[in-house]
């Protein structure tokens, strides 16, 4: 089996969504994907990056881990913060919820990750962090 | 996110470039909504030609400019979307408020 893995930590900035994302696609790109899985995988990285951003840290500085893992043509992305922590995972799942509704959320992110990857797995514990995990595996490899 | 402002026949058309998220998402809402009260306008295309990326922060723009248009009676277009942008905005519902066209020159007649 082929593997291979990366790990990057960076400050809670929303700068670094795009870097975030940027990241992930070109790690993925040695798996040969095609444009659509590639802007699938940055659609699903920013929104969960965006997450522990704005819910984790509540625009705080705090530090957000990502993890990558390729295993043959599958994917495995982990976007960790040590935040607040989210009270019902499975209200914060439904599309259209959103605790922050002052900031013109869409409430949408969740669905857009289960929507554009193959499995999302959301782990948090209150005052702890959450971690969010998500796969694809890629057709064209 | 750069964004280019013109007015066609009482319309405002909002040229976007570059990517729509969370960080350029503020920036580009205040922007908007200084032009619309600027100018008092309530017809509104947004062109996304030169977007190359949008997750769901550009939802809550989307939304959150139809919404305020929407108390003035008036309507939003977008055109020009490319595919992953495109299934955002379906996966989002937002083409039940909302209306796509080819360009702006067919939004225009529309609106």
């Amino acid at each position: 089996m082929f593997k291979n893995e990366m790990k990057l930590e960076f400050p809670s900035k929303s700068v670094n969504e795009s870097f975030a994302r940027v990241v992930v696609a070109a790690f993925a790109s040695q798996l040969d994907p095609t444009l659509e899985e590639l802007s699938d995988v940055k659609t699903a990285v920013s929104e969960a990056v965006t997450n522990a951003i704005i819910h984790g840290y509540e625009d705080a500085e705090g530090i957000v881990t990502l993890r990558c893992k390729i295993e043959d043509n599958k994917l495995t992305i982990e976007v960790e913060d040590n935040g607040k922590g989210i009270e019902n995972v499975e209200l914060a799942r439904q599309p259209l919820y959103t605790s922050r509704p002052e900031l013109e959320r869409s409430g949408m992110g969740f669905t857009v990750m289960e929507t554009f990857m193959d499995s999302v797995e959301v782990y948090s514990e209150l005052g702890k962090g959450t971690k969010v995990i998500m796969t694809k595996t890629f057709k064209s490899a | 996110m750069q964004l280019k402002f013109s007015v066609e026949d009482g319309c405002l058309i909002v040229e976007m470039h570059g990517e729509l998220d969370h960080h350029s998402a503020e920036g580009a809402r205040i922007k908007i909504d200084n032009k619309i009260e600027e100018l008092g306008i309530n017809k509104l295309i947004f062109d996304f030609a030169g977007v190359n990326f949008m997750d769901s922060s550009g939802i809550g723009v989307i939304i959150g400019r139809y919404k305020k248009l929407k108390d003035y009676d008036g309507k939003v277009a977008v055109v020009n979307l490319k595919p992953q942008i495109k299934k955002i905005f379906e996966l989002s519902g937002l083409f039940k408020i909302l209306s796509e066209f080819e360009s702006t020159k067919e939004a225009l007649l529309n609106l």
